[in-house]
């Protein structure tokens, strides 16, 4: 038996991304503790607003494009600027494998 | 925007206490529950948690006793259901089961052997909304993992639903428990986990009480053994990092210090019993003289975990003796653990004889080592013929 060569290659998060969380990773509000957590095999994480906020964008139907068209309008701010933002945070959780992308699944 | 912020609250990850909790809360409610569904499995690890005293199945809870569990629990803020045994894939509702657990909020997870399970059977569990599955492996090479297993073809079946799991989409860990008679094959079992594709490994050595501690001599690894484990582990975490998790429990014989056993009694763990008690560890019913409260009486499980005898018995640091009592420790490792101070001094209020200050401590590490170069291969296997259970 062979070990395989562990290089996750990088999942690079454009506009054009359709992201989701992996079914593994349940994003659940704790009405106990007042708080929301993100729930994998063995472990309960907390996240903070932000990551609440993105990750409830991120539901597989809207690119990563419509979600920053979503926070722009929302928080009557720059597109660009939004965009500067949102984009590296999503880059962070995909490599977090707290999501997924769609748009590259179904192109291959 | 701040940047996004995911926190992992390792150590308090159990023990959630929030503005929900109800006045005079000492402990919150633990965020994962261990179900044992049933004691009976076709497999006879001569290592198994399960107690010496194995419940028939008669005694077992029925499908809507299990479900009203599954409701009260999740309403008390518990968001982890572990499905275990036994074999919970023994219990025929368990679709029904997990399906009802998924439908109240639960974090659903399937501790099993796999050897009964088939791909139509994964798939109905995995569309009734089955969140994670753990699969234990006995060894790497199927002659000896077979033989510990005490099950033809255990080995091959394992591999086989490890492969459908991943297939149904859903995320792997794979179990596996080390003693002197496998942990040769450690580096294989890690190459295992990979090529099967699993996010974690456990790599958990025996820990010596109920049926494991019957079975010591034959299991009972060498201190070379032990060496050699921690260098393969730290190797393959560096190697594997971002790839697979490895989870790495070391026996505590071997260890200075007493492991910090289930958190601490009583303060971010529990498990239910096949026949509805809710137990502060597995191996708890071992300790003769506690009551433990079922979830068949008239009381909440809320309040058996607040207020129950047994819970409150070895909670906390009021009940150690010294050297326990004015130790600087006793709120890192809680005095260790209850079942191994019962099992080997016959008191589960005494220290851990796993904790060099124990003054029973030499005299157990001297009899465990040389035990472990002895050549007693034999196992005692865990079925009902070899259990205690008086029926």
């Amino acid at each position: 038996m062979s070990v395989m060569t562990a290089t996750p290659e990088m999942k690079v998060v454009t506009e054009a991304s359709r992201l989701v969380m992996p079914r593994y990773a349940k994003l659940r509000f704790d009405k106990t503790r007042d708080r929301w957590v993100i729930l994998v095999p063995e472990r309960v994480l907390v996240p903070d607003e932000t990551a609440v906020e993105i990750l409830q964008l991120c539901d597989g139907t809207r690119t990563v494009g419509e979600v920053i068209d979503t926070l722009a309008q929302k928080y009557i701010a720059d597109r660009a600027t939004i965009a500067g933002d949102v984009i590296p945070m999503l880059q962070e959780l995909v490599g977090k494998s707290f999501l997924t992308d769609l748009a590259e699944e179904s192109h291959g | 925007m701040d940047d996004a912020f995911i926190a992992d609250p390792t150590d308090t990850l159990s023990v959630l206490d929030g503005p929900g909790a109800a006045t005079h809360v000492d402990f919150g409610i633990p965020a994962a529950v261990l179900a044992e569904l049933t004691h009976r499995c076709p497999l006879q690890c001569p290592y198994c948690s399960n107690p010496v005293e194995l419940e028939r199945s008669s005694a077992e809870l029925t499908t809507e006793e299990w479900k009203k569990v599954m409701s009260e629990l999740a309403e008390i803020g518990v968001l982890q259901f572990h499905f275990s045994g036994g074999e919970p894939t023994v219990r025929k509702d368990l679709t029904e089961l997990v399906r009802h657990a998924s439908s109240v909020g639960l974090y659903t997870n399937l501790i099993t052997s796999a050897v009964l399970l088939d791909e139509a059977r994964l798939r109905e569990l995995s569309d009734a909304g089955l969140d994670h599955v753990q699969i234990s492996f006995q060894g790497a090479d199927a002659a000896v993992a077979n033989r510990i297993a005490g099950f033809r073809d255990a080995h091959a079946k394992k591999l086989q639903v490890a492969r459908w799991v991943r297939a149904a989409g859903l995320p792997l860990t794979v179990n596996a428990v080390m003693h002197r008679q496998n942990l040769d094959q450690l580096p294989e079992i890690i190459d295992m986990a990979v090529e099967l594709g699993a996010a974690r490994v456990e790599v958990a050595n025996v820990q010596y009480y109920g049926w494991a501690l019957k079975n010591r001599a034959a299991l009972m690894p060498t201190i070379e053994q032990l060496d050699e484990c921690e260098r393969v582990v730290t190797e393959a975490r560096k190697r594997l990092k971002g790839a697979m998790e490895i989870d790495f429990v070391l026996p505590d014989y071997y260890a200075d210090r007493p492991k910090k056993c289930m958190g601490g009694w009583g303060r971010q763990f529990f498990n239910i019993s096949p026949a509805g008690k809710v137990l502060p560890c597995h191996a708890a019913e071992s300790i003769t003289g506690l009551e433990f409260d079922s979830v068949r009486g008239n009381k909440s499980i809320a309040w058996i975990w607040q207020n129950s005898d047994a819970f409150q018995k070895y909670r906390g640091t009021g009940w150690m003796p010294e050297p326990c009592k004015s130790c600087e420790l006793r709120e890192v490792d809680w005095g260790g653990c209850r079942c191994q101070a019962f099992a080997l001094t016959g008191d589960a209020g005494n220290t851990d004889p796993a904790c060099s200050l124990s003054p029973l401590h030499d005299r157990i590490f001297k009899l465990a080592e040389k035990e472990s170069i002895g050549d007693n291969r034999d196992f005692i296997y865990r079925n009902y013929a070899a259990s205690t259970k008086r029926v």
